[in-house]
């Protein structure tokens, strides 16, 4: 279980990212972070295991307060909280099997993992999380050979090799087509329903957010504007967050992208009939 | 934390799939090869590092001169010869200049004409081997040649300057001409420009800041090898430096050295700085 | 309503630049000519005109001592231009152990201490940078003595700072968000060097070593002028009793090896990207 208390983030140059933002996440939850650009979902996310530090409150991973961690004790509690990212963020020049085996490495003594001697167990794990992301054909690739929905597959294999209890997810979607988009999230869904894992994910795409998320937190500016079963977010609400324009906008692009796919499906399902 | 970390439903038991894994050769991929190099690189350094004859007598002896150089360095004298340290170094910053200024001018007209792209075939091949032959010689020899038909002085470091910012600015013209965006040069020959006007609207607009930056950079690096040819005669502040080490005059020279790394840094920093100013 | 309806003296009239742009533009020019006039006369004062009116004349004598280059003098070359690549391999493998740590301090996003290292490696890199590999030569001749160690060191601490710029403006170049994944995973700090930043500076590395190795070749080729090793040292005697036609002889062979060498770095800096 995460719980996020009052927590604050300044940064240097003054810019408030983040005011008061509280909030728990029970074990087994997807949450579905939304807003417009710029309104502090990604620092928010990067509090949490302190890629960004903040300013004030804490966030407590079951009873373990992280923001008062010191260096080591951090890495430790790092390795608990898996993070899939925005353009996939994969050592590119790595193998596949390299970039998921990296998830061990808060697990392992430096010279295994400068070897490339990872245990036998967290190999056996690296190949059945590729065999479960349907990438287990590409694990000697290089992450660069692989198409934008694989290398994020890639991403949340790293993630999960990890032995996440807590899974951070940074607009996973954000480079990919409309279909891929959805496949994706479908895929990290299902994997958080397998094994009750609690994810928080951070997507400016309402639709899907509304499609896959548990619950949704709107932030707007830095702020906790809504927080509530996905059913709840009314025209009224989304207009609160977005601006008038914008969700109006997003409204139609996403019926646009629907509408594209599902022609797309019938025709499958013609060429299917004519086979 | 052992109930929640089970992030994959454990229906397959871990056996089914391999524990070991190894990374695949990335650069070679055959193993004989790989054996092959690495034994050949071995015995090159075995049989490389046997050629180094240290004289030991000669280095203990030498380590006296070292700490004295150190100490010179660490406590440069700039007064003693300070009357051939400045006509050095007026020599070497006139010779700068003026080498750049002028090796520029003539590599433009090279430089444009080793470009495939708007050259004829001939004319590039002459600027092609003009540049290939200023980049091949070294500037010390040019400066050995130089100095033998010139006489002693800074006129002959100011041609063999000359003569290697040529082959430079030529050559890194000539890939910048060749790299521009196409589409900008078709546009301006559908309006029925000439060669020239072509160069002047399609060509010159695109390359200009880069030639800037380029001149800037060499100027630089004429700085730096003026500091070297002095050594066989070709005057600046190298001459003065040979000097003063051929006198065993290690304060002095510490003095010279001192010089020769701020002008570097200082026009290192301004350069960059003109240089982002430009672009 | 068109151009031409406008009364002629509404009329935009259409400039290049402001008429303050093209005055700056046409004094910084005028500036730069008129330092390069004062620079020449400077330079110049001392030349004696009568050596450069002579040159052509000197050009063709010069010339005909010096050619046909005497071939039987190619059987003392092997040796020295042996010691060359081996000056300039040896020295470019000194230059990398001594850069890559330097390039790590020095970089700004993996440096340990700001304040004190940083700009200690940063000053190391530039005067190894500034003082020519001919100069570092002087030096360690007049220190060690003639001979091909002078050259290896004089090699080596004249790359140190070209490798090390080089190499710590790719590693603050790397992707921040790769760095970041791997510090995510609760990585130490050497285990994200290892896995988030080394293979990113991986290919520049290979790429600046080699293009490296390249230019000593050149370079270690002319060291013997100043006793430290090499082909260099033929060139010096041979001058010395100015024997052209071997100083021709040399300079082809300096020039065969420079091509051979510049033809092995483009192949392998093609493999390698």
């Amino acid at each position: 279980m995460l719980s996020v208390d009052k927590l604050t983030k300044v940064y240097k140059t003054g810019d408030k990212a983040l005011t008061d933002v509280s909030f728990t996440v029970p074990k087994g939850q997807v949450v579905g972070l939304i807003g417009p650009s710029g309104a502090g979902k990604s620092t928010l996310i990067r509090c949490v295991n302190r890629l960004v530090e903040p300013t004030e409150g804490t966030v407590r991973l079951n009873d373990l307060d992280i923001t008062r961690l010191r260096a080591g004790e951090l890495r430790r509690a790092r390795r608990r909280i898996g993070m899939i990212f925005q353009e996939y963020a994969l050592v590119e020049r790595l193998t596949v099997m390299e970039n998921v085996l990296s998830g061990r490495l808060g697990y392992v003594p430096f010279w295994r993992s400068f070897t490339r001697r990872f245990p036998g167990e967290d190999i056996a794990k690296a190949f059945r999380l590729l065999d479960r992301v349907g990438l287990s054909a590409h694990a000697d690739k290089r992450a660069d050979a692989l198409s934008g929905g694989q290398r994020q597959r890639v991403g949340i294999a790293r993630a999960l090799e990890q032995d996440p209890e807590l899974l951070l997810v940074d607009e996973p979607t954000a480079s990919l087509d409309p279909k891929t988009s959805r496949q994706i999230m479908r895929l990290i869904v299902e994997i958080c329903r397998e094994s009750g894992l609690p994810a928080i994910i951070n997507i400016h795409d309402v639709v899907l957010a509304q499609q896959f998320a548990d619950r949704i937190i709107g932030l707007q500016a830095g702020r906790v504007v809504f927080d509530g079963p996905a059913t709840g977010l009314t025209e009224a609400v989304l207009t609160q967050i977005y601006g008038e324009e914008d969700w109006t906008a997003m409204r139609q692009a996403a019926a646009e992208d629907e509408a594209a796919e599902a022609e797309q499906r019938d025709e499958a399902k013609k060429m299917m009939r004519a086979l | 934390m052992t109930d929640t970390a089970a992030p994959v439903s454990p229906g397959m038991s871990p056996g089914t799939y391999p524990t070991r894994w190894k990374r695949p050769p990335q650069m070679i991929k055959s193993r004989f090869w790989r054996y092959a190099l690495a034994i050949g690189a071995l015995v090159w350094l075995v049989l490389a590092l046997g050629t180094i004859e240290v004289n030991w007598q000669r280095v203990m002896v030498g380590m006296e001169r070292g700490q004295r150089f150190i100490a010179g360095f660490l406590q440069p004298d700039f007064t003693t010869r300070w009357r051939d340290i400045s006509t050095g170094l007026i020599e070497s910053l006139t010779m700068t200049l003026t080498s750049t200024v002028v090796g520029v001018l003539i590599s433009i007209p090279i430089g444009i004409g080793a470009a495939r792209n708007v050259a004829p075939r001939w004319i590039y091949a002459i600027c092609r081997g003009i540049i290939a032959v200023s980049r091949a010689l070294q500037e010390i020899i040019v400066a050995i040649f130089f100095v033998a038909l010139f006489g002693f002085g800074a006129f002959a470091g100011f041609l063999t300057l000359t003569f290697a910012t040529i082959g430079f600015i030529g050559k890194l013209l000539a890939e910048d001409i060749e790299d521009i965006d196409e589409s900008q040069a078709e546009a301006i020959r559908a309006t029925g420009a000439s060669w020239f006007q072509l160069i002047n609207y399609a060509i010159q607009p695109q390359v200009m800041p880069r030639l800037i930056g380029l001149s800037l950079y060499r100027l630089d690096i004429n700085f730096r090898e003026s500091a070297v040819i002095g050594i066989v005669g070709a005057g600046g502040i190298g001459a003065t430096l040979n000097t003063a080490l051929n006198r065993y005059e290690y304060d002095s020279a510490g003095a010279v050295l001192l010089i020769i790394i701020a002008i570097v840094m200082i026009s290192e920093y301004s350069s960059g700085y003109l240089r982002r100013w430009v672009q | 309503m068109s151009v031409t309806d406008i009364p002629a003296a509404e009329r935009p009239v259409w400039h290049h630049r402001t008429l303050l742009g093209r005055l700056a533009i046409y004094a910084g020019w005028l500036g730069l000519v008129a330092l390069f006039v004062w620079c020449w006369n400077i330079m110049t004062e001392r030349t004696m005109w009568v050596f450069v009116y002579d040159a052509p004349h000197a050009a063709a004598d010069l010339a005909s001592r010096a050619w046909p280059p005497r071939w039987s003098y190619m059987d003392r070359l092997w040796q020295p231009l042996w010691d060359t690549i081996n000056i300039a391999t040896l020295g470019t493998l000194l230059g990398i152990v001594l850069a890559v740590p330097l390039a790590f301090l020095a970089a700004s996003n993996t440096t340990p201490s700001r304040m004190i290292l940083r700009p200690v490696a940063l000053f190391c890199i530039v005067a190894s940078r500034s003082i020519n590999s001919l100069i570092w030569a002087l030096l360690l001749v007049s220190i060690l003595g003639p001979g091909i160690l002078a050259g290896i060191l004089a090699i080596g601490f004249r790359s140190v700072g070209f490798i090390g710029k080089l190499l710590y403006e790719a590693i603050e170049e790397t992707d921040i968000a790769q760095i970041e994944a791997i510090t995510a995973t609760g990585a130490t700090k050497a285990q994200i060097l290892n896995y988030g930043i080394v293979p990113q500076v991986l290919p520049s590395f290979y790429g600046i070593s080699v293009f490296r190795w390249d230019i000593n070749i050149r370079e270690s080729a002319i060291l013997g002028l100043v006793g430290a090793g090499g082909i260099g040292a033929q060139l010096q005697a041979s001058l010395n009793v100015l024997a052209w036609p071997q100083v021709t002889l040399i300079i082809l062979v300096i020039l065969a090896t420079v091509v051979v060498s510049e033809w092995v770095s483009a192949r392998v800096r093609h493999a390698i990207i």
